[in-house]
């Protein structure tokens, strides 16, 4: 039941029509009044026609995952009437253009429907024909605002600095308001039984998406060279490096402090970021699932010849071209295990845009510190969405961990320098990078090759340097972010997610705890596990693996990698593209625990 | 891939460079490619040509991909950096490589089922970025180390060692290059040390994507009757447009002209190109009349070698990409990182 500072809206649009300005007032002015809020946009791989769907989710609880219900359905799309008409929850309210009167069209008793006429009232008071479809947005946010009580000088503030420096739009914005706003006042029933109330929830918090924090993140680490190929939804991270380089790398007499390669395709991208990184350079990819697939022989040579590299897997729905603007978490096996051979690969994941730009950070260090590709899994979800996060800091005292580099100083003292020896017995050798010394030149090689760096075809010095592969691996695992573990006083059973699954496990554990089921759970941040992990499997019977693919992905990992028993390790799968909600957790654990009992 | 040490044998007569280096701290390792194959020939005209520019070993970046023809980098400049990186693949990882670092003298070794094939993508889009490098193709029409597949380069008509007859069409990589944009575009073959010297020296002297096509013949699988790329074929068909000759920086000015109709391209890289055509009615610096020639000379059977097309003063990568002269993998991190005072005001406005 919807409540104060507890309700969803939901707006059906037609893509292309510029709702995304109308969208984000309505967020912004939420978060604006103190109430924590959660914005996730639900489009078409498509420019312009077809349906679209902004959610606004207010949560005085903080509560940021999708809610699953709609208390509010702004339709302006007739196209998809009927199914927002369905997925309104009973009571709720069905905003409509009653330009068209469509009584016979809306038929559902148990909600309230609200019409009004956006279209004539736009008509009446623009000239321009963009400005009366841009404006029937804007328009109902004034709607909303009567509705829910929205704080009008927040709104007249929010349109001022939007259009600060477009004033004939400003005017607009402000008549469309007010357009909206007014009628509602006249012919609504304002305010409804549930309304926004001003509070102090977000703090310092920013609202921020997830690929910007990422690119962010990148500045910060000292990322120079990124090169891509563009794929939703990892584009708009690309965009967010070159948009901040250009305003904090750009020296005085316009020479750039960074290079962005759009390349010709993701084969290319991975390439050159090996090139860049073998040349000692922080350098990072984009991408998203079917670019990893491209980038896969790549990823095995990085990872034999041990060449650091960043890459960003904002993953959306598989399998194949799948869908590309929806949501999941399919790349967890394929990133892990990615290329031929014996290979794998340190993964992290982040889970809101906080983690996000710390984690890019952590991403380039762990790269230099294992000299390895190292793969943050993003999703969608997490990407694209405008999120609450708490604010991003940074510790000036930060320097980039170059990991074990032999300069020119220190070879210029070596008789002799071999690149695969294992010397500090952690299973990481020490690089040079070209040009710095004759003495350190060798030959980086994806063909078999020993500890000196040469050529082999020889069955003990091919194993040797595989074998010590592996003991950098385990050397991964002590030195990878941790898992982030809450134990639960009297707990039944655990409760395991990675990811965009945090924010809806942590409502879940809620809700869940409320009617007496308590759970012990751990996000995990990172693979290899680690022995946090590990004990967590062990000190539990029970476990819910919650995961937003169909095949239970990060479970079988916790089986493959880290002792997980499948008898302990219940599936719990959100895969249909859309945000995991936390009902689906808590259902998905009642009727476990129902079995359990009857068993 | 060579894994037998050549051995170090220095004599105090030998030829020392600029550097003080002689051609013996030039090499590499000891070749395994088989006895008599064209790759040998181009790894020492290469030793000889970086030799007599004086490139200190240390500061060249050698590429390459897979095959026969990328095992090179392994036999030149022990004291370089080598990558072989994967199939077709190479031109990326010189991508990245030369976008950090535009110091370096990168030389890319690629054969043709690496480059027309697998590679064919990278290779076009290596050229439209104009990125700084020398890039060799060892043609030899015929995967080798698969035992004697056609390469795309294979001329239609010809013949495989065990009689089948190609059919497809040739992809010519001069061709490809001219019209992909790229400002240096040669063809040498292995067997002619005289004329692919100076071209080497012309490529590695360019600034932006110098393309050499190496005719090199593969004595194991493309040298019998019915091939066009034997040794036998291309020596009689070879047709060469004009003499090129590399003159180094120092005595440009002493260089002497008016033989013939000769030409003098000045290198942005330093010292010139002396052209002195063969053919009158070849016009190295005009792009669609090379284009032209060239399908009238291999519609006629002939291999068209020399210096085919050359545009200097075209913006490579570097300049394109807007950087700096301190490398960016040089760079401090001071001058990198906005700080936490910049990222507090970048967040003002996301609330």
């Amino acid at each position: 039941m919807p409540a104060d500072n507890d309700f969803t809206i939901r707006i059906a649009n037609v893509n292309g029509t510029g709702s995304a300005s109308a969208n984000s007032l309505l967020m912004k002015t939420l978060f604006r009044m103190g109430i924590p809020v959660a914005g996730k946009n639900y489009f078409p791989s498509n420019i312009q026609g077809l349906p679209t769907w902004y959610e606004v989710r207010a949560s005085h609880r903080g509560y940021l995952a999708r809610s699953g219900s709609v208390d509010i359905a702004v339709a302006m799309n007739a196209e998809t009437y009927q199914r927002d008409l369905r997925e309104l929850t009973s009571g709720g309210y069905l905003l409509y253009d009653s330009t068209w009167p469509r009584r016979e069209v809306l038929r559902r008793e148990d909600v309230h429907i609200l019409g009004v006429p956006l279209a004539r009232m736009c008509n009446e008071n623009f000239d321009n024909a963009r400005a009366r479809i841009l404006m029937k947005n804007i328009a109902y946010v004034g709607v909303l605002a009567a509705l829910l009580e929205l704080d009008l000088d927040i709104i007249r503030e929010l349109l001022r600095q939007t259009f600060a420096r477009k004033k004939p739009l400003l005017e607009a914005n402000q008549i469309a308001i007010g357009l909206g706003y007014d009628y509602a006042r006249e012919h609504l029933h304002c305010p409804l039984p549930f309304t926004a109330r001003s509070m102090d929830g977000p703090g310092s918090q920013i609202i921020i998406d997830g690929n910007t924090a990422a690119a962010l993140g990148c500045v910060y680490a000292g990322a120079t060279f990124g090169a891509w190929y563009p794929i939703t939804p990892s584009t708009s991270l690309m965009d967010a490096f070159r948009s901040f380089c250009s305003r904090f790398r750009t020296a005085e007499d316009e020479t750039r402090n960074y290079c962005v390669i759009q390349a010709e395709d993701e084969l290319a991208a991975i390439g050159m970021v090996l090139g860049a990184g073998w040349n000692g350079a922080r350098a990072f990819t984009p991408t998203s699932g079917p670019g990893i697939s491209l980038m896969s022989e790549f990823l095995g040579y990085g990872y034999y010849a041990e060449i650091p590299a960043v890459l960003f897997d904002v993953q959306r729905v598989g399998p194949s071209t799948g869908m590309p603007t929806r949501t999941q978490q399919g790349d967890i096996l394929s990133c892990a295990y990615a290329s031929h051979g014996d290979t794998r690969h340190v993964l992290l994941f982040p889970s809101t845009p906080r983690e996000c730009f710390e984690m890019a950070a952590t991403a380039f260090d762990l790269a230099e510190r294992l000299q390895t590709p190292v793969i943050v899994l993003s999703d969608l979800d997490l990407g694209m969405n405008d999120w609450m996060s708490e604010e991003l800091t940074w510790d000036d005292e930060y320097r980039p961990d170059r990991g074990k580099v032999l300069r020119a100083e220190q070879l210029e003292d070596m008789e002799a320098f071999y690149r695969y020896l294992d010397v500090d017995g952690d299973g990481v050798p020490y690089r040079t990078l070209p040009g710095e010394h004759p003495t350190g030149a060798f030959f980086t090689r994806g063909s078999g090759h020993n500890m000196h760096g040469g050529y082999t075809e020889n069955a003990g010095e091919y194993q040797e340097v595989l074998d010590r592969l592996r003991r950098k691996w385990d050397h991964a695992a002590t030195i990878v972010p941790r898992p982030e573990i809450r134990t639960a006083p009297g707990a039944q059973a655990g409760m395991i997610t990675l990811g965009t699954g945090h924010s809806a496990c942590r409502e879940a554990l809620d809700t869940l705890a409320g009617r007496g089921v308590a759970l012990d759970y751990m996000k995990i941040n990172a693979f290899p596990f680690g022995a946090e992990v590990e004990t967590f499997l062990k000190d539990h019977k029970r476990i819910y693996v919650v995961e937003q693919n169909r095949d239970a992905q990060l479970r079988t990992l916790l089986i493959n990698e880290a002792g997980g028993r499948a008898e302990q390790l219940v599936e719990v799968l959100h895969y249909n593209g859309m945000p995991i909600p936390a009902t689906s957790i808590v259902s998905a654990v009642e009727a476990d625990m129902l079995r359990d009992r009857a068993a | 891939m060579s894994y037998i040490a050549r051995p170090k044998v220095s004599h105090p007569a030998l030829a020392r460079n600029e550097l003080g280096l002689t051609m013996r701290d030039y090499e590499g390792g000891m070749s395994t490619l088989c006895a008599g194959c064209g790759h040998d020939s181009i790894t020492g005209a290469l030793i000889q040509a970086v030799f007599e520019l004086s490139i200190p070993p240390h500061r060249m970046g050698k590429l390459s991909g897979i095959g026969c023809s990328s095992k090179t980098p392994a036999y030149f400049a022990a004291s370089s950096h080598g990558f072989n990186s994967v199939h077709g693949r190479m031109p990326s990882v010189s991508t990245g490589a030369a976008a950090v670092n535009g110091r370096l003298q990168y030389i890319g070794i690629s054969g043709d089922g690496d480059s027309l094939s697998i590679g064919v993508g990278q290779f076009v889009h290596a050229m439209r970025r104009n990125l700084n490098m020398l890039y060799l193709i060892e043609d030899n029409g015929v995967y080798g180390l698969t035992k004697g597949q056609f390469s795309a380069s294979a001329d239609t008509g010809s013949t495989a060692k065990r009689g089948e007859v190609n059919e497809q069409q040739a992809i010519d990589p001069c061709l490809l290059a001219i019209a992909s944009g790229c400002g240096f575009v040669a063809r040498g073959f292995s067997g002619d040390r005289t004329q692919l010297v100076p071209l080497l020296k012309a490529g590695l002297s360019h600034r932006g994507f110098a393309m050499i096509d190496v005719i090199s013949p593969c004595v194991t699988f493309n040298d019998h009757e019915g091939s066009t790329k034997s040794y036998r074929f291309t020596r009689e068909n070879a047709y060469p447009i004009g003499h090129t000759d590399f003159i180094p920086p120092e005595v440009e000015i002493k260089a002497e002209l008016g033989v013939g109709e000769a030409q003098q391209v000045q290198l942005h890289g330093g010292g010139s190109i002396l052209l002195r055509k063969l053919d009158h009615e070849y016009d190295a610096s005009d792009r669609s009349a090379a284009l032209a020639y060239l399908s009238r000379r291999q519609g006629n059977g002939e291999v068209a070698t020399g210096l085919l097309f050359v545009e200097e003063g075209g913006a490579d990568m570097h300049e394109l990409a807007r950087l700096g002269e301190t490398p960016l993998a040089d760079l401090p991190y001071e001058r990198l990182c906005p700080g936490s005072g910049a990222l507090a005001d970048l967040q003002d406005r996301l609330r």
